[in-house]
């Protein structure tokens, strides 16, 4: 049985993390990242086949890899306590000369980041160039990412979800968070994109959903089930329905907090309701 | 011409083959000798000349279909894991069409893709300028860390093709469609960033690039009967450029005359320029596009149209060297 309790520390842990990151250089994506929290914990921690250190090729485990390169905030709480670098490093967030920028790249040589995102709907495609070189190698391990909804209005999404189907690419974990806000209101207000699982299926991906993305044991058992389907000719989707900002109760379900940091008395409150469990940075 | 051979190398050519045919060949070598290199293509199989590389490692062939955004970012994936990918597809949709994944997936993030790029410039021909791309070099320059290659004839676009795979980096490798004359030897050593003396002269030196270096060889000829000796030299790298061959020979002969299928603006002659404006300011003129788009056209009546043939070499050569 996963050790769900830790999970659960880690993910309070991990959101006071992304509060004080934000709030320290008054920018940043606090939404989107908390809303995350929970997948990313999970993936990292209790999902993903990872090896020791780090290394740009990752033959021989799980990669990852973040599409909606904005939520950095999370991304870089979870690989620093995963192990990848050290969390005294999360205090450099967005600072000049600091490996940890704006939006997560290679160029600063941060280990646990395999490509630069941030100018969205890149992802996917890069995820299944890794997904095939691992098919030439002979690696069995899969290839898991995290995209945006409002992301798949950029249209080189749909060129790689057409190819994965076209080119059965069957060990990629997809996974979409609908979370339904984008900068300028919710994704209805701003492109309405219909069903997204009708859209996945009618590609020719396998589509699992995780109706509560905001808990661990929800993520656990969805993402055993999308592992479950891969290897079987069709590339997987999964629909992880998630509330912005979840966690931090002022911050949930408004798009208001996509790209706004907290100033220090909502800073206060939002880790009163998050106290320190493994430790702050 | 007795006279014209003993006081100056010449060039002869026997046959003429297209650039694009070179990479064919390059490609096809490097599937045999490195088993990291795999292709991708966008629906163009033919007009890269990959179909060599394909009928003997379909494994490693990639069809991406007629979605270029995302063959340059499966490119950038399929380096994490060790390959080598090489992309192929026309210069427009190698680099317009997809500048900001090539900025942001390949260059910014390091991947070690080799873009490869055909039907460059105006000798696309008779399609016209939707498919005539002139900046190409210039969006490629600009990205930090990226290497730009634009390669003269067929032995030399093979050669370059074959080094691009031992250099560690994003490469844009640069050639077209029409065939010309084979110039340069079978057996070249192709060294990234490391120019070509073809000619000696004292009076002017010619730096030319892709289809422009054998115009600027004929340019020398025509040259070399009005008593002018021109020292051409092949910059097959645009980026790192090889300053000091440039410094080098414009110490000697005090002006210079830049010639490329692109535009003026982005492209090997504003390099030059900068070269030498910070180190030995020398009196330059340019053979090249003049802010324009193409047309429909063939090749020859195109590049004639535009001034890119040795005729404007001359003329630019012949400008220059009353500004000194």
């Amino acid at each position: 049985m996963p050790n769900t309790k830790h999970l659960e520390d880690l993910t309070i842990q991990v959101r006071r993390d992304i509060l004080r990151m934000v709030h320290k250089v008054n920018s940043g994506h606090p939404g989107g990242s908390l809303g995350c929290t929970e997948f990313l914990v999970s993936l990292y921690n209790e999902i993903m086949e990872r090896k020791e250190g780090f290394d740009m090729d990752g033959i021989g485990e799980d990669l990852f890899f973040l599409s909606n390169g904005h939520i950095s905030p999370v991304f870089y709480s979870v690989i620093s306590r995963a192990g990848y670098f050290p969390v005294e490093e999360l205090n450099t967030f967005r600072l000049l000369n600091s490996r940890l920028q704006g939006h997560p790249t290679t160029h600063e040589g941060l280990p646990g980041v395999r490509i630069a995102s941030g100018s969205l709907g890149q992802g996917m495609s890069v995820a299944l160039g890794a997904a095939q070189a691992k098919k030439l190698n002979g690696d069995k391990h899969l290839v898991y990412t995290l995209h945006g909804d409002g992301e798949l209005q950029e249209g080189q999404n749909w060129e790689a979800i057409m190819y994965a189907a076209a080119k059965k690419v069957d060990n990629i974990i997809s996974t979409i968070d609908l979370n339904g806000q984008q900068i300028d209101g919710s994704t209805d207000e701003v492109l309405p994109m219909g069903s997204i699982k009708a859209k996945f299926e009618a590609f020719g991906w396998v589509v699992v959903e995780i109706e509560e993305g905001n808990n661990i044991d929800a993520i656990l058992k969805g993402m055993a089930e999308a592992k479950s389907k891969t290897g079987k000719g069709k590339p997987v989707c999964v629909l992880l329905k998630t509330i912005m900002g979840h966690g931090v109760d002022f911050m949930m379900y408004t798009h208001a907090w996509h790209g706004k940091a907290p100033n220090d008395e909502q800073l206060a409150k939002g880790l009163a309701q998050n106290p320190e469990t493994l430790g702050d940075y | 011409m007795e006279g014209l051979g003993r006081l100056m190398k010449t060039y002869t050519y026997t046959e003429k083959k297209d650039t694009r045919s070179g990479f064919g060949a390059g490609l096809a070598e490097l599937g045999r000798t490195n088993p990291n290199v795999v292709a991708l293509c966008a629906d163009l199989i033919g007009s890269l000349k990959m179909e060599k590389f394909i009928e003997e490692n379909p494994e490693r062939f990639f069809q991406i279909g007629i979605a270029e955004a995302n063959m340059m970012g499966i490119a950038a994936g399929l380096t994490i894991g060790g390959k080598i990918p090489f992309t192929g597809t026309f210069a427009n949709f190698s680099t317009g069409r997809v500048y900001d994944q090539i900025r942001q997936s390949i260059a910014y993030s390091d991947k070690n893709v080799k873009i490869c790029a055909s039907h460059a410039g105006l000798t696309l021909g008779e399609d016209g300028a939707t498919h005539q791309i002139l900046e190409d070099i210039g969006l490629m320059k600009m990205l930090p860390g990226m290497t730009v290659i634009n390669t003269c004839d067929y032995n030399q676009t093979k050669a370059a093709t074959i080094a691009i795979a031992a250099h560690h980096g994003p490469v844009y490798l640069r050639f077209g469609r029409p065939v010309v004359p084979i110039f340069t030897p079978e057996d070249q050593k192709f060294e990234i960033g490391k120019a070509v003396m073809l000619t000696e002269g004292t009076d002017v030196t010619i730096v030319a690039t892709g289809h422009l270096v054998w115009e600027a060889l004929e340019a020398s000829k025509v040259l070399f009967e009005k008593g002018i000796t021109a020292e051409v030299i092949n910059i097959h790298t645009i980026k790192p450029l090889d300053e000091e061959a440039i410094l080098k020979s414009v110490a000697k002969t005090g002006c210079i005359v830049t010639a490329e299928e692109h535009n003026y603006l982005g492209g090997l002659g504003e390099s030059v320029a900068r070269v030498l404006a910070l180190n030995n300011p020398t009196p330059q003129e340019f053979v090249a596009t003049n802010d324009t788009f193409g047309e429909s056209g063939t090749p020859a009546q195109l590049m004639d149209k535009y001034g890119l043939n040795s005729a404007a070499i001359v003329e630019k050569a012949l400008n220059v060297i009353k500004r000194k």
